[in-house]
């Protein structure tokens, strides 16, 4: 059996893989976001609210929040439509940070003093159930039509709509999938944590989300997966430095980011990780 | 004759001050291939961009197949059957040969984001495997099959302008622009491509097409348009257009 | 009171104009975004706090933290951005400067703890009654202060070859560099500029709250942020006249808002602004990557 050390350690991992996956989802069609946090806070704080409040079952609340971040992301999603590359960013910068402050001074969700009394729901089962439906979703969509679309719009957003992509709809969609899997991400995580308050779902977080896709790599899902896995669990490596853990984690990650700064996973491993697997799929 | 396929009618544009199209007036018939030449600056490729709906004019009315497409967005106009390739060649650097065409299919193919979700291996209902064998079908026609599964960058010079004109043929177009299809092609490379034209056209693909090669033009085309400072000088049929002392003068400066 | 609130407004909006021109600055060169920024400014106003409390005049600490952050701008840029220039996306130096900011943070909270710690008044300040108005001259330094600073900065970009050679590198940097200018010098020196600002703006922030943590680079850095968007992307002008209004509207809100609404003004403004004017409220001298 598992420590309940370990397992709180792997649930907060697999909750930030999720998290990467909805940072890395909107990427992958070329629309960086800074605001996962927001989608995430506003995921747990929806989830939590219907089961401290109305009783309502894990389940159903957990989808209760997705939808919520899916639809917000769909409402931040048509302004970002005019806006490119770093605009975007800090566009959806302070979109998290908006977020942030409306929890802050919203007292039905406990403003400041955060909101406690959530009850224990999610189990590493439910955190690995999430996963698996995601990286089945991310393998299936990597190789289809809308997989190919968000790519192109990622490569040259010009010449896809010459090729026919609608590209409004088309990023709209990629963001508000990135905001269901960041509300189901916050539900999973206020449902662990039991007490959620708005600085968890800051700045910070949305950065450090932004972090770990960037430091596995954007060519593919799986850099997101690693990345945050990875740097996730790498403080707990770092037990034994002590109190210059962040000092030795930030080092890292700058050291990592400097010898590949297209990410652990870039496109040449990818190709020879994968190049097996295309050769059955051209003969197949 | 026939309503043309494409008919353009005082069509003008300008960046800032500098007028690149001053209302041109412009149809192509169906089932040819015409062809557009003119100095730099002519305002050919703007013409193409206008077209294809990657700007907007200023004034002036697009005609397509009958109707006027001049408000629609590009994709709606690639749905109605128009796609182009691009001066600069413009493919998608992190797909395959094969996945650039495929996105090609795009307009022609359904499925969203939860499509591919149900496709088990015994029920394919995303319509991936039939948008394959097409995918392999074009590129075997421009002779690239055999690079299906490369990374469209590393293909040559040649090979990258070939697949553009795949990618571009895959959304089955009644209209195809080719803005300088021969550019940076040795002789060879030439010979093959104004086959491949004159096969496409035999399809019933009707082309456009922007070139400076003027051995190229003579031999494909139908019909030679030719531009300068955004005006129409001279339309005829390329033996004509060659004798034209207006064209002479606008190649050769006065 | 108004008027009251707009000398308070001015002062607050003279740092975090300092602040917002070393991005907009290394924006300018580089096309890049320096996370750090808000690190840079941090560490400024704790090198100032070290020197004030070894006993050091008000303008050594002043003098003191811009050196100190010129010194670590230009560590930052050679670390985190030159390495990562010509390879990598503009995301790659997103995350350099967060691993960066991380370490700077730590290092400081290794060195002075992470409470909050006082920040000694540089002088016994002196209240100045002007009508309706009072002014304390610890007021008037810190807003005198920013202006000169401003004022110098103009003029440095406007008449010194240094300065144009910055701009020019701003405008187009392959032009520049055939044009025979040091474009990594120019870098270098944009590094320095800018942190220098910043370290300014830290003390002079840090004399204004009377107090600082570790982490309120991070709040400042942003606002810095949305306030260089508000100007324009590479836009100096624009960044000072931006901080000026957030400065202002921040502190006449005072008696309407929230304090915490307040700190999600300046991206309140900043959004709208972007959605109206995508180029910022002066106008970008430069597109986004």
């Amino acid at each position: 059996m598992l420590s309940d050390h370990t397992v709180s350690i792997l649930i907060f991992a697999g909750i930030d893989v999720i998290m990467a996956l909805s940072f890395y989802l909107p990427a992958s069609a070329g629309q960086l976001s800074a605001g996962q946090g927001g989608f995430m806070a506003l995921g747990a704080y929806a989830s939590a609210y219907l089961t401290v409040r109305h009783g309502t079952p894990f389940p159903l609340a957990l989808a209760a929040g997705a939808l919520v971040g899916g639809l917000v992301g769909l409402a931040v999603g048509f302004p970002a439509l005019r806006l490119r590359g770093l605009y975007l960013v800090l566009v959806t910068f302070g979109f998290g940070e908006m977020v942030r402050v409306l929890f802050l001074n919203a007292p039905a969700f406990g403003g400041p003093v955060g909101f406690a009394g959530i009850p224990p729901a999610t189990t590493i089962w439910h955190v690995l159930g999430v996963l698996a439906i995601l990286v089945y979703f991310f393998t299936r969509v990597s190789g289809s039509r809308m997989g190919r679309a968000f790519a192109a719009l990622r490569d040259d957003e010009a010449a896809a709509e010459a090729m026919g992509v609608n590209s409004t709809y088309v990023k709209l969609v990629a963001f508000a999938t990135g905001g269901v899997i960041a509300g189901l991400g916050g539900g999973l995580y206020a449902h662990y944590t039991l007490f959620i308050d708005p600085e968890a779902f800051g700045v910070g977080r949305s950065l450090f989300v932004m972090l770990y896709a960037v430091f596995g790599g954007l060519a593919s899902f799986w850099g997101a997966v690693a990345g945050a896995t990875i740097l996730s669990v790498l403080p707990e490596l770092l037990r034994w430095v002590k109190d210059w853990r962040e000092i030795l984690y930030g080092l890292l990650v700058l050291i990592m980011m400097l010898v590949r700064p297209q990410g652990l996973l870039d496109a040449a491993l990818l190709a020879r990780l994968s190049a097996r697997d295309e050769r059955a799929a051209a003969r197949g | 004759m026939s309503e043309p396929l494409l008919a353009v009618d005082r069509l003008s544009r300008s960046f800032g001050t500098l007028v690149v199209l001053a209302g041109l007036d412009l149809s192509v018939a169906a089932g040819g291939i015409h062809a557009i030449i003119g100095p730099n600056g002519a305002g050919k490729t703007t013409f193409f961009n206008l077209v294809t709906g990657a700007l907007s004019p200023d004034s002036g009315r697009i005609r397509f197949g009958g109707s006027d497409i001049g408000h629609l967005p590009a994709y709606r106009r690639t749905a109605l059957g128009i796609c182009r390739t691009f001066q600069n060649i413009r493919l998608f650097g992190s797909m395959t040969a094969l996945e650039n065409v495929l996105l090609g299919l795009h307009c022609r193919t359904r499925g969203g984001l939860l499509a591919p979700l149900l496709d088990v291996p015994f029920r394919r209902s995303s319509g991936e495997v039939a948008a394959r064998a097409r995918a392999v079908a074009v590129l075997e026609m421009v002779g690239l099959a055999a690079k299906a599964h490369q990374s469209a960058v590393e293909l040559s010079y040649g090979e990258q302008r070939r697949l553009e004109i795949a990618r571009a043929l895959a959304s089955a177009p009644r209209l195809l622009l080719l803005d300088e299809p021969s550019a940076g092609m040795n002789p060879q490379e030439t010979l093959e491509l104004e086959a491949l034209i004159t096969q496409v056209n035999r399809r019933g693909v009707t082309i456009l097409l922007i070139e400076h090669k003027m051995s190229l033009v003579m031999k494909v085309s139908k019909i030679v348009t030719v531009l300068n400072f955004g005006q129409k000088i001279a339309e005829a049929a390329p033996a004509e257009i060659q004798r034209d002392p207006r064209v002479i003068e606008a190649y050769l400066g006065s | 009171m108004f008027v009251q609130q707009l000398v308070n407004g001015l002062m607050l909006g003279g740092a975090y104009a300092l602040v917002a021109i070393g991005y907009t600055l290394i924006f300018g060169v580089l096309n890049l975004l320096h996370l750090a920024h808000g690190d840079i400014f941090m560490v400024g106003a704790y090198v100032g706090l070290a020197l004030a409390l070894a006993g050091f005049p008000p303008w050594a600490t002043l003098g003191g933290a811009m050196l100190a952050a010129a010194a670590l701008g230009v560590v930052v840029e050679r670390v985190a951005f030159r390495p990562v220039r010509s390879r990598g996306s503009h995301v790659t130096p997103l995350m350099t400067t967060i691993a960066v900011g991380l370490v700077l943070q730590h290092v400081v909270v290794k060195i002075f703890g992470a409470e909050p710690v006082a920040f000694p008044a540089p002088f016994a300040a002196a209240a100045l009654a002007l009508g309706p108005v009072t002014l304390s001259t610890l007021q008037l330094l810190i807003l005198g202060t920013s202006v000169a600073l401003m004022a110098l900065l103009e003029l440095f970009l406007r008449s010194t070859p240094t300065g144009m050679a910055i701009r020019a590198t701003a405008e187009n940097p392959t032009v520049a560099g055939l044009m025979g200018i040091n474009v990594s010098l120019a870098i270098v020196i944009t590094f320095a500029i800018a942190s220098a600002l910043a370290g300014a703006a830290g003390v002079l922030l840090a004399w204004n709250f009377t107090g600082l943590s570790p982490f309120f680079g991070v709040k400042v850095g942003l606002k810095g942020l949305a306030i260089m968007l508000l100007g324009g992307l590479g836009n100096v002008t624009g960044a000072m006249v931006g901080g000026l209004v957030i400065g202002v509207v921040e502190a006449l809100s005072v008696g309407y808002l929230e304090s915490s609404y307040r700190d999600a003004f300046a991206f309140a403004v900043m959004i709208l602004i972007l959605l109206a004017r995508p180029t910022g409220l002066l106008g970008a001298r430069l597109q986004s990557g």
